[in-house]
């Protein structure tokens, strides 16, 4: 038994890629070795990563498969043994098997008696195999984004290999990928080692050679490096803390070999910046932490995070520089936010003429007039509810939402759009709802963020949405696949989000309903209008998102989600507290027997109707006792139910619906419901019909899985 | 704790604007580059000059290298801003097939420069560059020296819609940044350009340029003739496509000699889908292009530049088949 270490040397790899390379470069070499019963029992993977590498070492690797013999039927005794001496057929199988014909063995079988063969087959070599198979492993990693290097074009990958490293305990396995020759010699750290080749001894001893060559190889590691290090430099200021930031701290983490942690100031006189835009600078442009006082406000510091080890004068030059960019940076931002006070959002309407929303549909100039028509519409029907908001400042925000799209800052910083137009609406003392309406036009853009805090912004960010959605379907840009280049999933699950958690009384057909036919702007494309297909499109489209947010979002199982959805799915709240009910009674014993009997039904109704069996009529029939209960007991639930439904007490509907079990029940043990008299089945098949009905009504039992 | 308020007293001899030019075009020329003068036609990038955009098609090897004078009309501010230009310096540098050590070739360049990496934080972070026009792309990073972006490192893969075979790195440094980094100065125009060595006295990149900054700000953003500019766009496009139209029924012409073929002049043909685009850019300065104008002029720069790049493959290839 020994050990194996492969790396594979690259030219930087994305950041954003990295993680997911490591893990699938791991399982490859798992399941190689598995398959060729190379991996020893309680061997011990561990995958590594740096911008430059990915590895994989396994520890506990059997230097040989182990031998096997297989047992090879030919043909028949008879056939190939004639008169007991070997014919043809013979001399045939035992070439094949690769045996003397002297070895060969007569089998019995249940059809008869055969030639058999027992033939050995050694075991191949861990670096035989390794040398022919892993390559293509290697080879096989999924890259979001891959390029060409060499000469011929023999290989896509993310960027150029450079170096690779095989080793089977201290030996090389000859190994090839990409045309690089596997050897024993890594890279280091490009600065804190140089170009110099790193010897690794023995598989075992990779983390220790690279981290004398300035490389920590392990990513969880780095990882702690980095978080104790963002600590040590935070506590040299009274009272600060750097911004927990996740998602950053996994980039720099994928960006470096040998983190540091340098803390750098800007001037006290940039804090007079919103802190969206700071914040936005010193993450998104430059990687930076940022860093609050005990106050929880932006303090005058950033923390970076170097891909290098400097002595004092090294970390004052880079200090420096790293200020230096950020202070630009923040002298632009504060610039551009200057000049653009200078054109109030209010005259920057009509400037939207030249900023395009879709080039087959117009302008942003032309949109907002669309908004506006979606959101009076929106506003009238939401006020007709008896719903109070300002729609004065509504319709302002709708008429200035895109405007910052004009101005020099957002087109800076673009993922800041509607937090921009939201400050500067502020700034020019516009009306605060309308301000923040603006600002939070585009929340929740993912899933952790909040809904819009006000109703003029909910309502204007499901205008906006909505409009997009069946502007898009019309000219058929719905999305595919995995292709949503606007973005469309992700409109609607804002739309069912903010649903769902408003009091806004809409549903989605409700919605749609108030997109007017989109005729695009003047001059664009000619003969758009929504037909009434598009608008069942798009309602389809919105209903798949209640769905995904239902199931995934909200976790109730799958079926009680298709149950749900399949007796209704336009108010999104009001699914939601079916789901809720459906869930609680799930498990009850007279619940699955309900479920069990709906599905009956509807077996029943099939077949009926595959045999031509009509509904008929219970009028002036005399049925059986156990028909007629249900008949009553039904009769006396549906108007129940409908009025409980109304109330939303869903639970009580469903505890009635349940308590109709012993009524359910003895009507199919005693009752035939397919009657040979054709007058009774009529009838019978009348009564289940409106029992199905009657339960329907909050959910479609026949969805829900029970156990068998 | 040193506070980063105050510059750190070290690199105090930084290079002049022009040290630094000559350093990096020494560097390269010593490893088997062409150095060429900057082109004479206005481009946006140096990827849009000849010596890259159309060198880079085909099989012949190639190395060049170039300072490479950039206009982008929209983002000029009146030498107002202390770090945007109208008109900006792109040391452009094509490997082409790209060496196997061309990042440690790239890492030593910044020494030639005087950069001691030792002292500076380096990272290559994803960037993948795009010229849609031309359609050009490929796949790269930006450098980041101290939290500065300081070069565009591309495999470039496809130019003018074409498959490139080789592929070729393009470097792109951007030769104000690094100067206003090494000399750390906050603004562009207080960069040092040239010293004289006998006097010490120093010219400024704002003695050198800051006048045209003014000037072509003013020119590109409020006085530009539209209508005349628009009539300079359809008289360049004509004669491009004119050109373009006769070099493809040419190159496709069996019976066409290749002494016909050879001196066929897309190389002019390729200058004035050049100034077509230079006159978009113009246009869309003074704000007189359209949503509904934009998508279809740009198809349009698109269609010269990818024709001119498809014949002109084609013709080299012709060329290398009658010489072989």
């Amino acid at each position: 038994m020994t050990d194996f270490l492969f790396e594979l040397g690259l030219e930087e790899i994305p950041a954003r890629m990295i993680a997911g390379a490591e893990a699938e470069l791991g399982q490859r070499v798992s399941d190689l070795l598995t398959r060729e019963r190379l991996l020893a029992s309680g061997a011990k993977l561990t995958t590594y990563s740096t911008p430059r590498r990915l590895a994989v070492l396994v520890e506990g690797v059997e230097a040989h498969q182990a031998d096997s013999e297989e047992q090879l039927t030919g043909p028949s005794w008879k056939v190939a043994f004639k008169d007991g001496a070997p014919g043809p057929a013979a001399v045939a199988f035992a070439k094949k098997a690769g045996v003397a014909l002297s070895e060969l063995q007569k089998v019995t079988t249940a059809k008869g008696e055969y030639v058999g063969a027992a033939v050995k087959r050694p075991g191949r070599s861990a670096t035989e195999l390794l040398a022919s198979e892993l390559p293509k492993e290697a080879l096989a990693i999924y890259w979001a984004k891959n390029m060409y290097w060499r000469a011929g074009k023999p290989e896509r990958f993310v960027r150029p290999v450079r170096w690779v490293v095989a080793l089977l305990g201290g030996e090389i396995v000859p190994l090839e990928v990409a045309g690089i020759a596997a050897g024993r010699l890594s890279r280091g750290h490009r600065v804190l080692h140089g170009e110099g080749p790193v010897d690794i001894p023995a598989a075992n001893s990779y983390s220790e050679a690279l981290f004398s060559s300035g490389v920590v190889v392990s990513v969880a590691e780095r990882r702690h490096i980095i978080r104790k290090a963002l600590d040590a430099a935070t506590r040299t200021i009274a009272g600060a803390r750097w911004r927990e930031d996740e998602a950053l701290v996994e980039t720099v983490v994928h960006l470096t070999e040998w983190p540091t942690v340098i803390l750098g100031d800007f001037e006290q006189e940039y804090l007079a910046l919103p802190e969206e835009v700071l914040v936005t600078v010193m993450r998104d442009h430059q990687k930076y932490f940022a860093i609050e006082g005990a106050n929880g406000k932006l303090a005058p510091h950033f923390l970076a995070v170097l891909n290098t080890k400097v002595g004092e004068a090294g970390a004052a030059i880079i200090r420096h520089g790293n200020a230096r960019v950020l202070r630009a940076r923040f002298k632009d931002a504060r610039f551009f936010w200057d000049f653009d006070q200078k054109t109030p959002l209010t005259e920057r309407v009509e400037s939207l003429k030249s900023v395009t929303f879709q080039k087959e549909l117009g302008s942003f100039r032309w949109k907002t007039d669309e908004n506006l028509r979606v959101a009076r519409a929106l506003a009238a029907a939401v006020k007709e509810d008896g719903f109070s908001f300002d729609e004065a400042a509504l319709l302002k925000a709708v008429e200035l939402a895109k405007t910052d799209l004009t101005t020099e800052l957002v087109k800076e910083f673009t993922e800041l759009q509607g937090v921009i137009g939201g400050l500067y609406a502020r700034a020019q003392k516009l009306d605060e709802r309308t301000a923040l309406a603006i600002y939070e036009q585009y929340i929740p853009a993912s899933a952790e963020d909040n809904i819009p805090l006000t109703t003029e912004g909910q309502l204007l960010g499901l205008a906006d949405r909505i409009h997009t959605i069946v502007a898009m379907f019309t000219i058929g840009l719905m999305p595919t696949g995995s292709k949503d280049p606007f973005a469309l999933r992700r409109a609607a699950n804002s739309i069912v989000r903010i649903l769902a958690e408003s009091n806004l009384p809409l549903t989605l057909s409700a919605l749609v309903g108030f997109v007017p036919s989109p005729a695009a702007e003047e001059g664009m494309h000619t003969g758009i209008s929504a037909t009434r297909e598009d608008e069942i499109r798009a309602i389809a489209f919105l209903r798949e998102r209640l769905q995904f947010y239902l199931k995934d979002v909200r976790g109730f199982a799958y079926d009680v989600v298709n149950a749900v959805l399949a007796a209704d799915s336009d108010d999104v709240r009001d699914a939601i507290a079916r789901a809720e009910a459906v869930t609680a009674v799930r498990g009850s014993e007279d619940f699955a027997a309900i479920s069990a009997a709906v599905k009956r039904i509807k077996n029943i109704l099939r077949q009926a109707e595959e045999k031509g069996f009509t509904l008929g009529s219970q009028t002036g029939m005399k049925l059986a006792t156990e028909a007629q209960h249900l008949a009553d007991a039904s009769g006396t639930l549906a108007p129940e139910v409908a009025m409980l439904r109304q109330e939303g007490n869903y639970a009580e509907a469903l505890a009635r619906i349940a308590a109709l079990r012993p009524t359910v029940d003895a009507f199919f043990d005693k009752v035939m419901v397919l009657d040979p008299d054709a007058e009774v089945r009529g009838a019978h098949l009348r009564l289940i019909d409106e029992v199905l009905r009657n339960f329907s009504q909050i959910a479609d039992f026949s969805e829900i899985v029970t156990a068998a | 704790m040193p506070s980063t308020l105050t510059p750190p007293s070290v690199e105090s001899s930084a290079l002049t604007f022009q040290e630094l030019l000559f350093r990096l075009q020494g560097f390269w020329a010593a490893r088997g580059c062409v150095l060429q003068q900057p082109y004479d036609v206005e481009v946006g990038a140096g990827t849009m000059a000849p010596e890259t955009f159309l060198r880079v098609l085909g099989p012949k090897p190639h190395r060049v290298g170039y300072a490479q004078p950039s206009r982008r009309p929209a983002d000029g501010r009146y030498g107002e801003n202390p770090n945007r230009l109208f008109k900006h310096t792109q040391f452009q540098l094509i490997l082409k097939p790209p060496p196997e050590n061309v990042q440690e070739l790239y890492l030593q360049s910044l020494e030639a420069m005087g950069i001691n990496l030792a002292q500076h934080d380096l990272k290559f972070e994803e960037d993948n560059w795009e010229w849609p026009a031309g359609g050009a792309w490929g796949v790269g990073w930006q450098v980041m020296l101290d939290g500065l972006e300081i070069t565009q490192f591309t495999y470039f893969q496809q130019c003018g819609g074409l498959d490139l075979g080789p592929i070729c790195v393009e470097l792109t440094y951007g030769m104000e940044r690094i100067a206003q980094f090494l000399q750390d100065v906050d603004s562009i125009y207080d960069v040092v350009w040239a010293r004289d060595p006998e006097t010490g006295a120093e010219v400024t990149y704002s003695d050198v340029r800051w006048e045209e900054e003014l000037q072509f700000s003013v020119y590109n953003f409020e006085m530009a003739d539209v209508p005349r500019l628009w009539e300079h766009f359809s008289n360049y496009e004509a004669e491009a496509q004119t050109l373009l139209a006769q070099a493809n029924a040419l190159l496709t012409d069996e019976k066409a000699s290749a002494t016909a073929k050879r001196r066929f002049p897309l190389l002019a043909t390729y200058e004035l889908a050049l100034k077509c685009s230079h006159l978009f850019n113009l246009l869309d300065a003074r704000g007189a292009i359209s949503v509904t104008e934009r998508v279809g002029v740009i198809g349009r720069i698109r269609a010269l530049a990818v024709g001119v790049a498809k014949a002109y493959a084609e013709q080299q290839q012709q060329l290398l088949a009658s010489t072989s």
